[in-house]
């Protein structure tokens, strides 16, 4: 045989044995053995600069409710991997946790994809995954818990404000996003609310940039152009990075709040953290928690943050803030705590029927029930930006409003299950039943 | 630029193969499926030697890198052409594939459509003209082979006449790539926007999750990468391999010599974008996910690492490279969360410096 | 949510009355300012609270008072120095120190006890309105300039009466000609046609398309009759001028933005035209110096905003050159350690240097954070000059055109006038010739690559202003990059700039038609079918370098 080749098999093969050994599942778990937990957030590539402070406010729960004595006793291990924004990689890393690391639950996923790619792992497996990111609905699975808001959390009560006279009574609207689900899935909604309000097609736009899109004089030009018609609302999906461009831009090019304001669904306090507020003074946001709330869970929430941030050392120091996404992370883990209590077990199926009517006093200020379909209830609030990149609520709901992951303004949802069914592993694991399984009220 | 490339001599002499060296390798093959169908199938999950689901999707995941990889060394290592959107090839055999497990799902997703969800949710009433046919597993396959087959076709024809290359060319490829991953971004294209594929239940009518299923695809991916070796390695000792190597050490001279490169390049870079094809086709159903990410630039650009770090203009090289590469990856993610990345770019940034030739460069160095 | 719409509805019938209401009293305080009464001290105190509603009536009670302190209030609201202390009252701020709103007397309080008055944008823009009606009386021209300004970006027609209040006694000719066009944007439904058919004239005079809507029910009116076919004739007329000056607004805008885009794309990428055009290096580590660049200019900033807050807008005046001094001093390390063991394989330089990207982007994320920064532009950049009614230059955009325009004069005059740049040219063109006639050739080297990341440095510096500072900066220019130094053509740096340029004007002249996304494949797609035509770009270097 070539003998030059010959190191180079030996070499492989060795490497792939050396993959196979290196990841031979753990001993099986002790009685009083810490519990593993996984946190599956991107902290590098492009997701890492929002999903890194989730991973940190993951940290950080675990940390309290390990110096309060732990779950049942036990202390709670977080094991942290990183996707790295590669969505293959979630999955991988996912199947990693679950069948080699056997975690009770998985804390993670920031976009749709990242969610849509680990879920077929999460059914296989029976595994449970703690979602805490606004998103666009049009999901259910047995295996999520949604902590984020549904697009009936969100948007709506935001262009129900803008339409109000007290949000300056707006008769057209330019719906303005990122290409891709979440957007489209909400402008879509929005478009069928719209009508619904007696606005027409024409008084609407739609546009749509690519990610990291950086060069919005076009769009402003735009808007402004279409704002020449009539008292004019802009609705932003627009996702991550591109924020600060646009923003700058609308601040460039004098379109102010009061005669155009724009409200944002992805842009909260971390967002603005890169960007000079003043001349944005006036524009909105609508989320279901804000760091500028005054009430006594958010002081100790905040205080508890800012003591971990400085125990760790993290960059930002007391630059860092804390926003809706991260509140949700952290209510979704107190939740889970108080189910496996309730259940007395970390079993998946035990834990999952423990979770429905768990309540938890949130730092929204708001005592949060979970839904039996998955979703959490949760105010709706609508901030205006400070010059000092916090918000300042304007409105909000008077009590915590049920999630509606089907929109009724989507056609094909009517009779669409209100509530995650009693389903066995039998019929998800796939084949003909499945489009069979029962439809419950 | 050719000319200062003549540091790797790649090509190993040819020297005559005995007849029981060929049937090492036959009961060697014989014995790893074997060996593959017990651990996978026959013992029970709890089985130290049982083959995890998690190493054979990891395992499955990492043999379609390497066939990339060889891919790629077909046209780096023995041609001289650095291509940087391999990637594209790579996705446009995964969404061929995709879409026929898209299909596959029939009535089974959530808006219980023929169409995929993606298209109901936007408003399509109906399967766009360039997605007809995809519902056959067969015509699936064919397209898997020739689109990038014909797109490489094109673009090489192109690029190979007006005598565009180096950098130029990784440039172009690079762009181009780029070009395909936003048109893939895009919603109204068709191709499922930024999700791209996912949620698929059934291939050939088999539940796509079950044992049986996975353990065949993982066999048909070790089959194709041995295949694919083995196709290599004629090539290379052919004497269209001779001329290739001629093109990557001086194209002027052998242009002077009477040869005229173009059908040479052309054949091996349509050669190599099919196989990157196929190596997505097998990527998707053990992945479960294709979406326009695979064709970012920095993903291709990788790939030429893993063939790099390997040694290009061997053999094996690719393989070991993307294997180690890919490796390294997976366990400094989940065991170094926070740092791996300076271990990767370390990896990236000392390799060219010190390892020339590459890891094989290494064994061989030690060997001498 | 019915529940929520019906508070609304009720809320928006009151609130309407209430303006009808608020209409009437402005226009008596206007033309009686004196006979108004002051406000009492506890109704300010529902400013300071959550109420939006008492909020409201609050505003409207002030704009009623038209006093002086209803305007100091009213100014303060506008400006955001209101402060609410923990009792109830409020206070306004005054510099440093702070002063009773209703006395103007400076009181004693504690920064920390102090919460900003915030407004809703229906608030934001009565305050706006009731002020710059209140200032239209204003005895300095410059206050009353600043009122008609504010009243143009916001017409309101509660201010009718103060308009023509200030009209009949405005002396300043300009002013009055902007008052009269401001008149006539609230005179176009006036039941006398002659003052109609004025204010249509007016405002087609004023050019601004803006007002195109306003001017539009007069120019389709069906059946008219007597005096309204002379006002419709005019407006058609007007309306037909405001065409022109939209169109020719749009094409100048188009052709703003694309030169802008231009710039920005040419800061990206001429640092990489010298070491990539010049010496060759194929530097994918290039965004991660931009990178460099950018973040200079953060901490720059930083220091100045904690050691010298009063130079603050002056603080590009040491970034600059720290961003040019600190990238090149990283390029010169990174070509000493790395890129001078790669001469001559471009292909390992290109993936050494992508390993080199993947670290100093990792370092970033390690020092300061995987989030983005906050760079704030220098007042001098906030803002924009309005060349047409309806087309306004913003700052920033303006200064990096001229900045880059700038960095590429210098490159040039370095590379052409001074020593180094004769011995860059030298080595790049024929190093051993070059290394005959004495020069060091490994020096030369080190110092092209190094001045090369610097322009890269100066780039970062520059979009820092106008974009993301976070660790991926340098990703979203990379390819850009790459794609206008190769479409200008290696080795010469007016093709990059052509490149560039080029680059920029044809992605916003298609951006309308096609949206961004199709507009930047059709761009690629032009450049790798450019390519084939002309492999050597736009410019290319003639001589018997080709095979080099």
């Amino acid at each position: 045989m070539n003998l030059l080749r010959t190191p180079a098999v030996i070499c492989t093969a060795a490497s792939l044995l050396a993959v196979t050994l290196g990841t031979v599942p753990s001993a099986v778990a002790q009685a009083d053995a810490p519990i593993k937990v996984g946190i599956l957030h991107s902290l590098s590539g492009t997701m890492a600069i929002s999903e890194t402070s989730l991973k940190d406010v993951a940290e950080m729960t675990f940390e309290e409710i390990n110096r309060s004595g732990g779950v049942m006793g036990r202390k709670i291990e977080p094991v942290v991997v990183d996707p790295a924004s590669n969505w293959p990689l979630f999955a991988e890393k996912s199947r990693q946790l679950l069948a080699n690391d056997k975690v009770a639950a998985v804390f993670g996923c920031w976009t749709s994809v990242s969610r849509k790619s680990v879920l077929p792992v999460f059914e296989e497996l029976n595994g449970l995954l703690f979602y805490p990111v606004q998103y666009e609905g049009e999901e259910m699975s047995r295996n999520v818990f949604y902590t984020g808001a549904a697009p009936n959390q969100q948007a709506i009560p935001a262009v129900e404000y803008l339409i109000s006279s007290e949000g300056g009574a707006a008769k057209r609207f330019f719906l303005i996003g990122t290409d891709y689900v979440y957007p489209r899935t909400t402008n879509k909604i929005l478009r069928a609310f719209l009508h619904s309000k007696g606005v027409q097609d024409s008084d609407i736009a739609e546009v749509y940039t690519p990610f990291s899109h950086g060069d919005y004089q076009t769009i402003v030009a735009d808007i402004k152009k279409f704002a020449q018609a009539g008292k004019t609302a802009v609705i932003s999906t627009i996702n991550g990075d591109s924020n600060v461009p646009f923003y700058k831009e609308l601040g460039n090019q004098g379109l102010k709040a009061t005669s155009v304001p724009v409200v944002a669904f992805s842009v909260g306090e971390e967002e603005l953290r890169g960007i000079d507020t003043k001349p944005l003074v006036g524009h909105l946001a609508s989320w279901n928690y804000f760091m500028s709330l005054k009430n006594p869970t958010n002081d100790a929430f905040k205080k508890e943050w800012f003591a971990f941030v400085a125990a760790h050392n993290l960059s930002g120091g007391d630059k860092r803030v804390t926003n809706d996404p991260m509140e949700a992370t952290y209510v979704g883990i107190h939740m889970w705590k108080q189910a496996v209590e309730k259940a007395g077990s970390t079993d998946v199926d035990k834990v999952r029927e423990a979770m429905i009517g768990q309540k938890f006093k949130a730092p929204d200020g708001f005592v949060l029930e979970m839904d039996a379909n998955h979703h959490l209830h949760k105010p709706v609030m609508i901030g205006e930006i400070r010059p000092d990149g916090q918000f300042s609520v304007v409105w909000k709901t008077k009590a915590p409003i049920r999630a509606q992951p089907w929109s009724p303004f989507i056609p094909g949802n009517e009779g669409k299950p209100d509530k995650v069914a009693a389903w066995t592993p039998e019929i998800l694991s796939g084949g003909p039943a499945l489009a069979m399984a029962p439809v419950v009220h | 630029m050719e000319a200062v490339e003549t540091t790797v001599k790649g090509v190993v002499a040819p020297r005559p193969v005995r007849p029981w060296g060929w049937l090492l390798w036959g009961v060697g093959v014989v014995a790893l499926y074997a060996l593959i169908l017990i651990c996978t199938l026959a013992l029970p999950a709890n089985h130290p030697l049982h083959l995890s689901v998690y190493l054979m999707t990891l395992i499955g995941k990492i043999m379609c890198y390497a066939i990339v990889a060889l891919a790629l060394n077909l046209v780096w290592g023995y041609t001289g052409i650095l291509s940087l959107g391999h990637g594209l090839f790579f996705t446009l055999g995964g969404y061929a594939m995709g879409m026929y497990l898209m299909r596959s799902i029939g009535l089974d997703g959530v808006y219980h459509s023929p169409l995929p969800d993606f298209m109901v949710f936007l408003d399509w009433k109906a399967l766009p003209w360039f997605w007809q046919g995809t519902d056959h597993f067969l015509y699936a396959l064919l397209l898997v082979v020739l689109v990038p087959g014909l797109l490489a076709w094109i673009f090489g024809f192109f690029a190979f006449r007006s005598r565009v290359r180096g950098v130029y060319l990784s440039i172009m490829t690079q762009a181009l790539t780029f070009a395909a991953m936003l048109l893939f971004y895009r919603n109204e294209t068709g191709f499922g926007g930024n999700n791209g594929f996912t949620d698929f239940k059934r291939i050939l009518g088999f539940p796509i999750t079950a044992p049986g299923t996975r353990t065949v695809l993982f066999l048909a991916t070790l089959t194709v990468l041995l295949l694919s070796l083995l196709a290599s390695r004629f090539i290379v000792r052919s004497r269209l391999g001779q001329v290739l190597t001629a093109i990557r050490d001086g194209e002027s001279r052998l242009t002077f010599l009477g040869y005229n490169p173009l059908g040479y390049k052309l054949f091996i870079w349509t050669f190599s974008a099919v196989l990157c094809g196929i190596a997505g086709a097998l990527y998707v159903p053990q992945v479960g996910i294709i979406n326009p990410n695979e064709m970012s630039p920095a993903n291709s650009i990788e790939m030429a690492i893993w063939v790099a770090v390997g040694g290009r203009g061997t053999l094996f090289g690719p393989i070991l490279g993307a294997v180690c590469v890919n490796a390294a990856k997976s366990y400094l993610t989940a065991s170094f969360s926070s740092s791996w990345l300076y271990f990767l770019g370390a990896i990236f940034v000392l390799v060219p410096i010190f390892l020339p030739r590459g890891l094989v460069g290494l064994l061989q160095r030690r060997r001498k | 949510m019915t529940e929520i719409t019906a508070r609304k509805t009720g809320n928006a019938l009151g609130r309407r009355v209430g303006l009808l209401f608020t209409a009437l009293w402005m226009g008596i305080a206007v033309l009686s300012p004196n006979t108004a009464r002051a406000i009492a001290p506890d109704q300010l105190k529902a400013l300071g609270e959550d109420d939006y509603d008492a909020k409201a009536a609050v505003v409207e009670q002030l704009a009623d008072d038209g006093d002086a302190t209803a305007e100091r209030v009213l100014k303060a609201l506008h400006d955001d120095t209101l402060f609410a202390l923990p009792d109830g009252s409020l206070a306004v701020q005054v510099g440093d120190a702070y002063h009773d709103p209703l006395t103007d007397q400076a009181v004693q309080v504690k920064a920390d006890d102090l919460s900003q008055v915030s407004l809703s944008n229906v608030l934001r823009a009565r305050v706006a309105a009731a002020l710059a009606g209140l200032q239209l009386r204003s005895a300095d021209p410059g206050v009353r300039s600043r009122a008609v300004d504010a009243l143009f970006s916001r017409p309101d027609p509660t201010v009718r009466k103060y308009v023509e209040a200030a009209r009949q006694k405005e002396t300043d000719s300009r002013l009055k000609g902007r008052l009269d066009q401001l008149w006539a944007m609230t005179a176009l439904q006036d039941p006398d046609p002659q003052h109609r058919l004025e204010a249509v004239q007016l405002i087609g005079d004023r050019g601004d398309p803006q007002l195109r809507s306003i001017l539009r029910p007069l120019a389709t009116m069906d059946n008219a009759s007597g005096d309204d076919v002379k006002v419709r004739d005019a407006a058609q007329a007007a309306l037909h001028k405001l065409d022109r000056a939209q169109f020719l607004a749009d094409m100048a805008g188009t052709a703003f933005t694309g030169l802008s885009l231009g710039s920005v794309l040419l800061l990206a990428a001429l640092g990489l035209a010298i070491t990539y055009g010049l010496i060759g290096v194929i530097n994918m580590a290039h965004g991660e110096f931009l990178l460099i660049g950018a973040y200079t200019t953060y901490v720059v900033q930083n220091l100045f905003r904690a050691y010298c807050p009063g130079a603050f807008d002056f603080y590009p005046v040491v970034a600059v050159p720290a961003a040019f001094l600190l990238t090149a001093l990283a390029g010169l390390v990174l070509e000493r350690t790395l890129i001078r063991w790669l001469y001559g394989r471009p292909l390992e330089t290109l993936l050494a240097t992508f390993g080199i990207s993947l670290l100093l982007m990792q370092a970033a994320r390690t020092v300061f954070g995987a989030q983005n920064v906050q760079v704030e532009n220098p007042s001098w950049m906030q803002g924009g000059i309005s060349v047409l009614p309806s087309l306004i230059l913003p700052y920033n955009r303006l200064v990096i055109l001229a900045f880059a325009f700038a960095v590429v004069g210098v490159t040039s005059l370095i590379l052409n006038r001074t020593r180094l740049g004769l011995y860059i040219r030298a080595v790049t063109q024929n190093r051993r010739m070059a290394a005959c006639t004495g020069i060091v050739t490994w020096k030369i080297d080190a110092y092209a690559f190094a001045f090369g990341a610097g322009v890269a440095g100066l780039g970062g510096c520059a979009l820092s202003q106008i974009g993301n500072v976070g660790p991926d900066l340098g990703q979203t220019y990379i390819i850009d990059s790459f794609m206008a130094v190769v479409l200008g053509g290696v080795g010469q740096l007016s093709g990059t700039i052509f490149g560039a340029m080029g680059l920029g004007l044809i992605s916003k002249v298609l951006e309308p038609f096609w949206g961004a996304v199709l507009a930047k494949i059709f761009v690629l797609i032009f450049i790798i079918l450019f390519i084939q035509k002309r492999p050597q770009g736009l410019f290319a270097l003639k001589g018997r370098s080709v095979e080099a």
